[in-house]
């Protein structure tokens, strides 16, 4: 009987837990976005929350295409900030995200550690045999820009002949994010990665080198960013969207290593669902 | 001690088993079963099932070769400092996974305590599949090594000091009385391993990397196909859930489980 009475306890504890729910005070915004936005956001928040007091910012980062696919199978989120139109464009048509805006670009470097073991001085250098290089993984928006640009160079004529079959058997690592390349590289494990101009963060930096792709052969990557349709909080995703796209929003951006999608002047410029 | 009523009981065990089985069912009933055998021969899963298979046998045979001596060193030795020495023993299992792919790279890493050494003398682990072996063994030798360990010391003593008395070496008894009485306890310890192998991921990803038929294991394969092919993730899963069943199964029955134990079993399937 007494194991019963316990029981009973444990029960009505556990349902009056579950009655009272989180607490009604605050507010929360939960943003999804590309891995490639981590160093950024972590310090938009900062500013965003000092702003909005009794805001909290839960950043949710991922690839771009695991957050589709999260967002697609229900998670609950109010933004969506992807690393190109392709991840945006099938919720938008699923009228689970609302029209975005493109609030920033962002190009592909090559990165190799600071000692660069394996001398590599430019983009060519890429198809050596004997490199250990790391890309991010094709399904994901970085790992398609990274073949786009091999092809790109291959297709130029300028590399050597079959520069892409060459580069591409210096694969050693298809990772699943950009930061993964970005670790690998940095400690040393591999001779080069190919990751976004915005992955050079401060804290990466000075243990780095950075080899630039020219722009002819390069990805200009667009950001998409779109408010969700199952938001709770739609006036206040809003108001976060339009403080990426303010001048503020923008220069943090920048700060990162980013293109800005507004120069100063210009004014609100909606990109419809797909941006050719 | 009376039980509570068995119907009350019942629901109060409903959401705890609705938990475990409602994933599942959830995961079976978006797999196409009738297409798995065009899915297994896709070149993505085909690799992926391949490259598991030969790396988690492979680390299985290292780590029977590597931790038999020391589970039988630690049923029958007696010092100070075993504790110590259990407890690092048992520490992979508990320690999550991206730690023991930092500890990897950091100590076979090309730049690593250990690694620096074979780096000159011309050999890199890291994106190779024995750093899929290495990190498979990493995770999973604690699993067998304890299994082996009670395993040896289930063993009647009188039965080894009788064999001792009749004249046979100490190898002959470890060969012919310690070993076959322990077999089942070993064997068990050994699939319980093989699964924990089979499955890892964490450690593989940050110390091994992700290339398809290199590096790219099972769950790196479920991991990485989702968003291209999320019917090969799925049926990957599916046959994986199927071996982690019979991995029990088998554990159970070379345990000698008890009846209720295998009744239990049954109502889960």
């Amino acid at each position: 009987m007494r194991t019963f009475a316990f029981l009973l306890i444990l029960l009505s504890l556990l349902l009056s837990l579950a009655a009272a729910g989180p607490a009604a005070a605050d507010r929360t915004l939960t943003v999804f976005a590309a891995a490639s936005l981590t160093e950024f956001l972590e310090e938009a928040e900062t500013v965003f929350e000092r702003a909005h007091p009794g805001v909290t910012l839960r950043l949710n980062l991922a690839a771009s295409s695991r957050c589709r696919i999260q967002i697609d199978q229900g998670a609950p989120a109010d933004i969506f900030m992807s690393a190109n139109p392709n991840n945006m464009t099938p919720l938008v048509e699923a009228n689970l995200a609302e029209s975005p805006t493109i609030f920033a670009h962002n190009r592909l470097v090559i990165m190799t550690p600071g000692n660069n073991p394996a001398n590599l001085r430019t983009p060519a250098d890429l198809a050596r045999p004997s490199i250990t290089l790391v890309t991010c993984a094709p399904q994901t928006p970085i790992g398609r820009y990274t073949r786009t640009v091999i092809d790109n160079m291959d297709r130029s004529g300028d590399y050597g002949p079959n520069f892409g079959r060459r580069v591409l058997a210096n694969v050693h690592s298809e990772e699943p994010t950009v930061k993964g390349v970005v670790a690998k590289v940095h400690l040393g494990e591999a001779d080069a990665g190919i990751c976004y101009a915005s992955d050079v963060t401060p804290a990466v930096r000075p243990d780095v080198r950075v080899i630039d792709i020219p722009d002819a052969v390069n990805v200009i990557a667009d950001y998409p960013i779109a408010v969700l349709r199952n938001t709770r909080e739609r006036n206040l995703a809003r108001e976060f969207v339009h403080f990426i796209l303010s001048r503020e929003g923008q220069q943090l951006l920048a700060r990162h290593g980013f293109i800005p999608a507004r120069p100063p002047s210009s004014d609100d410029t909606r990109v419809g669902p797909n941006p050719s | 001690m009376r039980l509570p009523r068995p119907t009350l009981l019942l629901l109060l065990s409903l959401p705890a088993l609705a938990l475990i089985v409602l994933p599942l069912a959830g995961l079976f009933a978006r797999a196409h079963l009738s297409r798995f055998a065009s899915y297994v021969c896709c070149p993505e899963v085909a690799s992926a099932l391949t490259l598991s298979l030969t790396t988690s046998v492979l680390a299985a045979l290292l780590i029977v070769g590597l931790g038999t001596p020391l589970a039988y060193w630690l049923a029958f030795a007696d010092f100070r400092g075993k504790r110590i020495i259990d407890t690092l023993v048992d520490l992979p299992i508990v320690l999550p996974p991206a730690v023991a792919g930092v500890a990897l790279l950091m100590t076979f890493g090309r730049v690593g305590l250990v690694g620096r050494h074979l780096a000159s003398a011309g050999i890199t682990i890291p994106f190779t599949t024995a750093a899929v072996v290495l990190a498979q063994s990493f995770v999973s030798a604690p699993f067998y090594i304890r299994q082996a360990r009670v395993g040896f010391q289930n063993v009647p003593p009188h039965l080894m000091m009788a064999s001792l008395t009749l004249g046979a070496s100490r190898l002959r008894t470890f060969c012919k009385i310690t070993l076959p009485l322990a077999s089942h306890a070993l064997l068990a310890g050994l699939v319980m391993a093989w699964a924990r192998a089979v499955g890892e991921f964490g450690a593989t990803l940050m110390f091994a990397g992700n290339l398809q038929g290199v590096t790219r294991t099972m769950p790196l394969a479920i991991y990485t196909t989702l968003e291209s092919n999320p019917q090969a993730a799925i049926v990957l899963s599916v046959s994986l859930v199927a071996v982690s069943f019979l991995v029990i199964i088998i554990t159970k029955f070379l345990l000698g489980a008890t009846d209720n134990d295998k009744d239990h079993t049954r109502s889960i399937a």
